[in-house]
């Protein structure tokens, strides 16, 4: 309890769907004089019932209901949820863009929030007028701008141009430049939207890389809102998953990244003949603890659990990486190790050994394939997804990806075992 | 460290009286640099850049001079018309501009205000300051032109009242600031004000004192000069002519009586102000 850094009791935020009001001055003149007639709202959508009571309750969606958590200081905290799950909406009232409906927050500490890359930039202003004028607008006064001035210069990589108006830069150097300056604030507490999606992935690594480390060595506490699992895995320890404008749970990012992506599972792509079917597939540590997610560079074991409904013979599996871009980085493919499999009516589990995992952390999509003679028998090209993490503790840590391309080898030996009903 | 001690809270409600002067205070730099910022952009995008605050009120100036004065025959108090024309122009444009920006404030900030919190007061502050620099050009015109007619002799002279000039513009600001809020605060829910401001400003420099002299209006409408008179930019324009020209009516009861009613609207411009911002972003 002693280093709350933002608490939230009990907060709600309603919007009013449709029109407030009419707009006009000369509308709500007339809605006005049609009551006192005693007519009918002239200004009333077709169709629409004109009863109070049930329009109140149409009329209010609650956007965020009863959210209450607290967050510890220096603590970096993920909020995930899909489209309209109340997110932004819980940031914008968080940095008091917009005011609560209900409910209370209270905190300590300057809040910093970037809601948007290169909110106030001016397209006239030269990129050093627009730091200055940024940083303001975002709460910083102007001796503490010129003291990170090189600082933020540096990070956005546009010395050359800093003189130049804005509106003359790469869209590429306009976000650097605009997050540079949100990174650099003397804040203690940080809220970023999902403002990264922008830049490319190099310079997403490194913003990701930036807010680690203004979280770790000044005690920043973060909260940041993304859709990418992957960014929030690497930076936030613990997450709230937010469902149609509630809380659905808050806890370590380990186990709310997982219940968000079972959640958002979408039913799958089939084909093939279907003798065989795969039905689950078991991720395991070499300790054969169950797992979440992977972890790069460390010995894996995946359990593809199939039933066969007739017998087949000369059966091969195969199980694809897809990454994010729909590129397939590596195959595992028993036929890869000179074995095919003669399978009688029952369950299946194939055990894939992998010594060490050599995928980049990120998200992957996993494909199942069985094939017989060239003969597809299932193929399901989104079978589940999958994050590869990078275990934090591991003393064997490689930071260096595998190969640039994505695409690569994967040492691995299968075994498949029958299993007794 | 004491868990109980917290910086800041959000509630859904907040005082009306908290008029966040102190936050706005915290923020003094980024007025400077808005400010700075309205005077570059402006600057940067013409090609006569700052002359053209100059051509307008000169040419104001000499419409106003063949119309009401040559065409209407309108008095001038005995001061030479263009002159005359000028202070009215000069003292009346200030007030208008801080008026009608500040009255489309939340329209026309509607994107940086959905996205950054930082104390609202500070863009209508802005908006009166970057005039004031408009203002200041204007002024110096004004004073060009006195000296030529020094030079050539005309009859007008410099009264006490001109020590009045600080207040006259603070309180000219100050209203056009405090309307402005109400009107911007109101526009956010009835659009159709922003028409009606263009409009009534227009109307309203009727109702002053810019292209005839309180004198006249009380000679030819004994009935009706009240109204002229109790208009709050009256007694401005005509202290403003009276410091400068000589000419004009002062009278400490009338400009006190703007006064009063500046701080009036500029108070209950703030509340507004203050109270539609908590959540205007939600229904703009």
């Amino acid at each position: 309890m002693q280093n709350i850094a933002i608490k939230v009791e009990n907060l709600s935020k309603a919007y009013q769907l449709g029109e407030i009001g009419t707009g006009t001055i000369s509308k709500d003149l007339a809605r006005w004089y049609a009551r006192i007639q005693g007519k009918e709202d002239p200004f009333l959508r077709i169709g629409e019932t004109h009863e109070r009571a049930n329009k109140r309750n149409l009329d209010v969606v609650w956007s965020l209901k009863d959210i209450s958590f607290e967050i510890e200081k220096g603590d970096t905290v993920g909020i995930i949820g899909r489209n309209g799950a109340g997110k932004s909406t819980l940031l914008k009232v968080l940095s008091r863009v917009t005011s609560p409906t209900t409910g209370r927050i209270t905190g300590k500490g300057r809040i910093a929030s970037l809601l948007e890359v290169g909110t106030g930039f001016h397209p006239e202003l030269t990129g050093r007028e627009n730091i200055y004028l940024n940083g303001s607008i975002l709460g910083m006064r102007k001796k503490e701008i010129a003291r990170k001035f090189d600082e933020i210069v540096d990070f956005a990589g546009v010395e050359r141009y800093i003189d130049t108006p804005v509106k003359r830069y790469s869209s590429g150097m306009y976000v650097r430049l605009a997050f540079a300056v949100a990174a650099h604030l003397e804040s203690e507490i940080l809220f970023v939207d999902e403002v990264l999606a922008v830049g490319d992935a190099e310079f997403q690594r490194k913003c990701l890389g930036k807010m680690n480390e203004v979280s770790k060595s000044e005690g920043k506490t973060i909260l940041f809102v993304s859709h990418s699992m992957d960014s929030i895995h690497s930076l936030c320890r613990k997450s709230i998953l937010l469902k149609h404008g509630q809380m659905h749970c808050f806890d370590a990012s380990e186990k709310v990244i997982p219940l968000y992506l079972s959640d958002n599972e979408v039913m799958p792509k089939k084909s093939g003949t279907g003798e065989i079917n795969v039905s689950s597939l078991t991720l395991r540590d070499k300790n054969g603890n169950n797992l979440d997610f992977l972890n790069a560079y460390q010995e894996v074991y995946l359990s593809l659990n199939v039933h066969c409904k007739v017998p087949v013979k000369d059966v091969s599996f195969a199980l694809c990486f897809n990454n994010i871009h729909k590129l397939r980085v590596c195959s595992l493919w028993t036929n890869f190790t000179d074995k095919t499999y003669n399978l009688e009516p029952g369950d299946y589990t194939l055990i894939y050994k992998i010594p060490t995992l050599n995928l980049i952390p990120g998200s992957y999509e996993l494909v199942t394939y069985i094939e017989s003679k060239s003969r597809v028998i299932e193929r399901i090209d989104d079978f589940k997804e999958i994050t590869v993490g990078l275990n934090q503790d591991s003393p064997k840590r490689i930071t260096e990806p595998i190969s640039t391309t994505g695409v690569y080898w994967q040492n691995f030996t299968a075994e498949l075992h029958r299993n007794n009903a | 460290m004491n868990h109980q001690q917290h910086d800041w809270t959000i509630e859904p409600q907040s005082s009306l009286f908290d008029l966040k002067l102190k936050d706005t205070w915290a923020y003094r730099d980024l007025l400077w640099l808005l400010v700075r910022r309205d005077f570059v952009s402006f600057y940067k995008q013409t090609i006569l850049g700052p002359l053209w605050f100059f051509i307008q009120p000169l040419l104001t100036t000499i419409i106003f001079t063949f119309v009401f004065g040559n065409l209407a025959g309108i008095s001038t108090d005995g001061l030479p018309r263009p002159l005359f024309y000028m202070a009215g122009i000069t003292a009346w444009n200030y007030f208008a501009d801080c008026l009608t920006k500040t009255s489309t404030v939340f329209k026309d900030n509607a994107n940086i205000f959905g996205k950054v919190y930082f104390p609202r007061l500070i863009m209508p502050l802005s908006i009166v300051v970057s005039n004031l620099v408009r203002f200041g050009v204007q002024f110096l015109l004004f004073l060009m032109v006195m000296a030529y007619y020094y030079f050539i002799g005309a009859k007008f002279s410099i009264t006490w009242a001109i020590a009045l000039f600080p207040a006259i513009i603070t309180l000219m600001a100050l209203l056009g600031l405090g309307l402005g809020m109400i009107i911007s605060a109101l526009t956010t829910k009835y659009r159709d004000l922003a028409f009606l401001v263009t409009f009534g400003v227009q109307l309203l420099m009727y109702a002053t004192t810019v292209i005839y002299p309180l004198s006249t209006a009380k000679s030819n409408y004994p009935d009706y000069a009240w109204l002229i008179e109790y208009n709050p930019m009256t007694p401005l324009i005509e202290t403003f002519r009276y410091g400068f020209l000589g000419q004009g009516t002062f009278s400490w009861f009338y400009f006190g009586y703007t006064a009063i009613i500046t701080l009036v609207v500029l108070f209950s411009g703030i509340i507004i102000f203050n109270k539609v911002e908590k959540n205007f972003v939600d229904t703009v």
